[in-house]
């Protein structure tokens, strides 16, 4: 459960580059619900999601997730929660590190990470078999740098690697924009799986139409930093394409 | 002979810096020259404790704990008060001087008849051959202890910090933290150096560190290009080429020497040399693109 009240969220405060990404937003995300965001550029969905995460932590206003106030809890302390994905598949995850030691470290967000070394058959096979569903090959390649693969594949990995370890949310900020619509297909149907097999609570930020009408059981429309539409389950199943496009006129 | 060898015992004894290097440059991706400065007061803190007869031991112990503790100060500096890596690092460096010129007490300490860590796991007769061994034998351990260190879970956490901030952020890997700690380590391997070379050259001198951050430097760069070179992933062997970057360079120094250059021209022929490990790959590419 995440809930904002009254969150603001001004960048530059006084200077002549002040803008003001979000403006007095009160929102509330039940447990497994799946928001879909929508918004044209600058309309303050991306800070929306940074603010849950604690990457950009508010001007005014409180956040709290579970029933517990976060409003001033870095991000690095949020993990134990919330599980992200980026719209740039590098930053997601290490290139120089191998897919294997990538999905270490992802199996232990909400843990520590001790000087022990973690990996060993048990947990190579382990990821080898949570690969393997994806269908792209990639389960023989544990050994290969996460920088060799396409973005793509890279966003697919990114999302198994967000349940690897125990999370309520899941962030996922735009994952397909880079991608081809192959691939973007690939990511869109991992993602899906993942939110209904874990029952996550999950927020997408998306710019395709057809997405956000295919996802989802809830839309969140932004504009200039504040809600202007709440979309519930049964209104969305009701949506069409067509009323979509009178929404950014 | 015996003038390679020592060129070879040198390039050990300083692959411990390199390996600290390779971890600030290669791993964190800081430019961190705290370097100058903790490897002086490696060589200082062993000099005045081993001439007041304290253990092996307890001489490392402490020697590794004021290069750490140098390397936490500049990470302070650069992650709290967010000021430039290389500026954090050229403040520390610039206050260890006088540092270490408090500890030593004087400009420069000879240690002659002082126990060291090369006559006490002495084997062979001849003093140049014990020096290789010795030296050979603590890099390994160094090595390996690293290599380790950087397969565990911790290490994997290190690694990608340098690699995708925005991602350990998101699994709750601190940076700061994880900075600091790299700084600290890189530092304390740097003191250990400045711990070798001082019982190799049987002193220490106040000036020793000057531009040694540009040995080390021009040492990384070389085992980074064999490590490119070779494709080699494996940490172990990636961390056995840097020092064999160090030795590399220590026998281009050695041989410039042979050729007949200057000593009063070291630094300027340590300088040309980084300058071509950095300019000649550049301009190779320049003129094929």
């Amino acid at each position: 459960m995440i809930e904002l009240q009254h969150v603001t969220k001004v960048f530059n405060r006084g200077k002549v580059n002040e803008v003001s990404a979000l403006e007095d937003v009160t929102l509330s995300i039940a447990d497994g619900e799946f928001a879909v965001l929508v918004g044209a550029n600058g309309s303050g969905k991306t800070t929306l999601l940074n603010t849950i995460a604690g990457a950009v932590l508010p001007s005014e206003g409180r956040v709290s997730i579970n029933g517990r106030e976060v409003t001033r809890l870095p991000e690095h302390k949020r993990s134990k929660w919330i599980a992200r994905v980026f719209q740039n598949p590098l930053a997601g995850t290490a290139p120089e590190l191998s897919i294997l030691d990538n999905f270490r470290l992802a199996s232990l967000r909400t843990g520590k990470k001790r000087l022990v070394i973690g990996i060993n058959d048990r947990f190579r096979n382990t990821v080898r078999d949570k690969i393997a569903v994806l269908g792209l090959g990639l389960e023989n390649k544990l050994q290969q740098p996460m920088g060799s693969l396409s973005g793509g594949q890279r966003q697919a990995l990114t999302l198994l690697m967000s349940v690897m370890d125990h999370t309520d949310i899941l962030l996922l900020d735009e994952p397909t924009a880079a991608l081809d619509p192959k691939s973007a297909e690939v990511v869109m149907q991992t993602a899906e799986k993942i939110i209904a097999d874990y029952r996550l609570t999950t927020m997408l930020i998306t710019h395709n139409m057809r997405e956000t009408l295919r996802f989802g059981n809830r839309i969140i429309h932004m504009a200039g930093g504040r809600v202007v539409r709440d979309v519930d389950a049964a209104a969305k199943k009701a949506l069409k394409l067509e009323d979509m496009y009178g929404w950014f006129g | 002979m015996i003038f390679y060898l020592s060129a070879l015992t040198m390039g050990l004894c300083l692959s411990a810096m390199g390996l600290g290097i390779y971890i600030t440059m290669k791993i964190f991706r800081i430019p961190d020259i705290t370097t100058d400065g903790s490897y002086t007061m490696g060589a200082a803190v062993t000099a005045v404790l081993l001439t007041q007869g304290w253990s092996l031991p307890a001489v490392i112990g402490i020697t590794v704990a004021a290069g750490a503790l140098a390397g936490v100060l500049t990470g302070l500096v650069h992650t709290r008060l967010k000021i430039d890596a290389l500026l954090a690092g050229i403040l520390v460096m610039t206050g260890l001087y006088s540092v270490n010129l408090t500890i030593l007490g004087r400009s420069n300490v000879p240690l002659l008849d002082t126990s060291s860590v090369f006559s006490a796991l002495s084997v062979f007769d001849k003093a140049i051959y014990n020096e290789v061994w010795v030296s050979l034998l603590f890099l390994i351990l160094l090595g390996g202890l690293l290599s380790y260190m950087l397969r565990t879970d911790f290490g994997l956490a290190m690694r990608a910090t340098g690699n995708s901030e925005s991602m350990t952020r998101a699994l709750g890997i601190n940076n700061d933290h994880m900075k600091i700690i790299g700084l600290a380590i890189a530092n304390a391997l740097t003191a250990l150096s400045g711990f070798l070379v001082a019982q190799y050259q049987h002193y220490t001198d106040i000036n020793m560190g000057i531009g040694i951050v540009l040995v080390g430097l021009g040492s990384v760069l070389i085992g980074d290009a064999l490590i490119t070179w070779l494709g080699v992933q494996r940490i172990w062997l990636q961390l056995a080429l840097i020092m064999a970057g160090c030795i590399l360079f220590q026998l281009m120094l050695a041989l410039a020497l042979s050729l007949g250059i200057d000593p009063n021209m070291l630094k300027l022929v340590t300088a040309v040399f980084v300058l071509s490990i950095v300019g000649i790959p550049r301009l190779i590419r320049s003129a094929a693109s």
